[in-house]
């Protein structure tokens, strides 16, 4: 028992162990008598006999380094560091006891709660039946539980989205993109940039009589090994779409040039033509190809009007025979497969 | 219903019985998904179409269900954050009781829309309680009852816990503490939970 008590005071060492498990009693001369059991815990040992501020120091309010600093700070919210945990910041609260023996300062976890009960292995007892930290633990835990369901839904969700999304703009037996991706392109790119662009439309020759004689599976691995030349065969920025059928559209980005866009195009029935196995058989098509370029028009084409006129282009090149290609607005060439 | 409770009712059936056994559930119960997730809600309908197509399917006495479905949200491992939030409403399981009154507040403090069943717990004497529960659905009292037997064990508390009867809604349970420190029980530190 220290000198704090009056003998006939309700209060004892017990009575505040018990109902402030985090307190020290200090000494007029900053000398620590006692220590609450939580606290001891939390120090690893009895400090008792120890100097207040080799044990802890206060971090706030600024300038408080001795005894004589602390006996007007009654009632101010005190923030202070353990020296041997300088990183947990807890909060403290002082008070002179009359008659100038000495004072007590009660140390609560404050917002390093969790931490501090982790690393010193707090447990129920440890704190009064009074304090709210056993609640602030158990609303810390039950949000970092909950808040890792709402992030598991969200992910899942999001999974979907995307898996929607590509669906809703890619073919399914291709791969390739889809016409409603295409359309979504052709209208951001000839409304909303500047940029020269051509398109092919490229329609398969003799594909029918794949279907008809060899089968639809027959005919469904065709239109996949024409998904892939196609996309081999153009460069990374440009983009290929079937759009049903056998009728696919390639938009070439930055291409004015109709020359190289009828080399593009020249090439692709070249490739296509190329037979392809299938279950040992083996299917010869070709392809017939329109081509226009926004080159061609005096003023910003829009989508429908660039389609009509590629879709015009590609039927003169099927009219004129298989195996061609034919550039809006210009007489038909010779086939210029080599 | 609470998702999360719909998703126990679904892990427990995975889990006990099999997936497959779960996509029977979902068919019969005319599902228009495979799975609930924890933080929607759902029609109630749905929870009880699930409930009855489960306990017809494996031919189970709903209130055996019920009390398996309780053991079960205790000490299923992927549940733990469940015990762990339970083993906080007291030091034994004497104080555990007693907290069940607080059930219901500690989880709308935790989310809104939870529906909890309302707890009372009466202490008849020294070693004798009365719980009762009372919830929108029928059935709080045998799942209760499986999961506070799961949560004796876990105290390491000898308790016997039995069905003490239905009166106007509410559903009771005869709860009577032997021991509270019969056996070593599941540990618990307050600091146990990785952030």
């Amino acid at each position: 028992m220290t000198e704090l008590f009056h003998p006939k005071s309700m209060v004892s060492e017990t009575v505040l162990d018990r109902l402030l498990p985090m307190h020290l009693q200090i000494a007029p001369d900053g000398r620590v008598e006692h220590v609450g059991p939580t606290l001891r815990k939390i120090l690893g040992k009895d400090p008792a006999g120890c100097q207040l501020f080799d044990l802890l120091s206060v971090r706030r309010p600024a300038g408080v380094k001795t005894m004589a600093d602390l006996v007007p700070l009654e009632s101010v919210r005190l923030a202070i560091t353990l020296s041997h945990a300088p990183s947990m910041v807890l909060r403290a609260a002082f008070a002179n006891v009359p008659g100038g023996k000495g004072a007590i300062l009660d140390i609560s976890l404050g917002l390093s709660f969790a931490a501090a009960v982790a690393e010193y292995d707090l447990n129920i007892q440890d704190f009064s039946p009074n304090d709210q930290t056993l609640e602030l633990l158990y609303l810390h835990e039950a949000n970092t539980s909950t808040l890792r369901l709402s992030r598991s839904l969200t992910e899942k969700l999001q999974a979907m989205h995307a898996a929607a999304e590509y669906q809703a703009r890619t073919d399914a037996l291709t791969g390739l993109p889809n016409r409603r991706s295409m359309d979504r392109d052709l209208d951001r790119l000839l409304t909303d940039m500047d940029e020269e662009i051509s398109i092919l439309h490229v329609d398969l020759d003799l594909f029918k009589e794949v279907n008809d004689t060899l089968g639809h599976a027959a005919g469904d691995a065709v239109l996949v090994e024409v998904g892939r030349i196609l996309n081999n065969e153009i460069r990374r920025n440009d983009k290929p779409a079937r759009m049903g059928g056998d009728e696919f559209l390639i938009l070439l980005r930055n291409m004015g040039d109709l020359e190289v866009a009828g080399r593009i195009a020249a090439r692709l029935i070249q490739k296509i033509e190329q037979p392809i196995f299938y279950d040992g058989t083996k299917c010869e098509i070709s392809a017939s190809i329109g081509i226009a370029s926004t080159t061609q028009y005096a003023e910003r084409p829009t989508p429908s009007d660039m389609l009509a006129d590629v879709d015009a282009a590609l039927y003169a090149a099927k009219h004129a025979g298989r195996g061609r290609f034919k550039v809006h607005g210009v007489e038909i060439e010779e086939k210029r497969a080599p | 219903m609470h998702g999360l409770i719909n998703r126990a009712l679904q892990s427990f059936v995975e889990v006990t019985y099999g997936p497959r056994i779960w996509a029977e559930v979902v068919s019969q119960a005319d599902l228009e998904f495979d799975e609930f997730q924890s933080m929607l809600m759902y029609p109630d309908d749905l929870t009880v179409r699930c409930f009855e197509a489960a306990t017809n399917i494996l031919h189970r006495p709903p209130s055996v269900f019920l009390e398996d479905l309780g053991t079960f949200v205790v000490t299923h491992e992927p549940f733990n954050p469940l015990r762990r939030l339970l083993r906080f409403g007291g030091e034994d399981f004497a104080e555990f009781l007693h907290s069940l009154e607080e059930l219901g507040d500690r989880g709308r403090l935790v989310m809104p829309d939870l529906d909890m069943p309302d707890i009372r717990v009466h202490q008849e004497d020294g070693q004798t309680y009365e719980v009762r529960a009372r919830w929108k659905m029928l059935g709080a009292g045998p799942m209760l009852l499986g999961a506070l037997r799961a949560m004796a064990d876990d105290y390491g508390a000898l308790a016997f816990c039995s069905l003490a009867g239905v009166n106007e809604g509410w559903e009771s349970l005869k709860v009577t503490l032997h021991l509270d420190d019969h056996s070593e029980g599941r540990a618990f530190s307050l600091g146990g939970v990785s952030a």
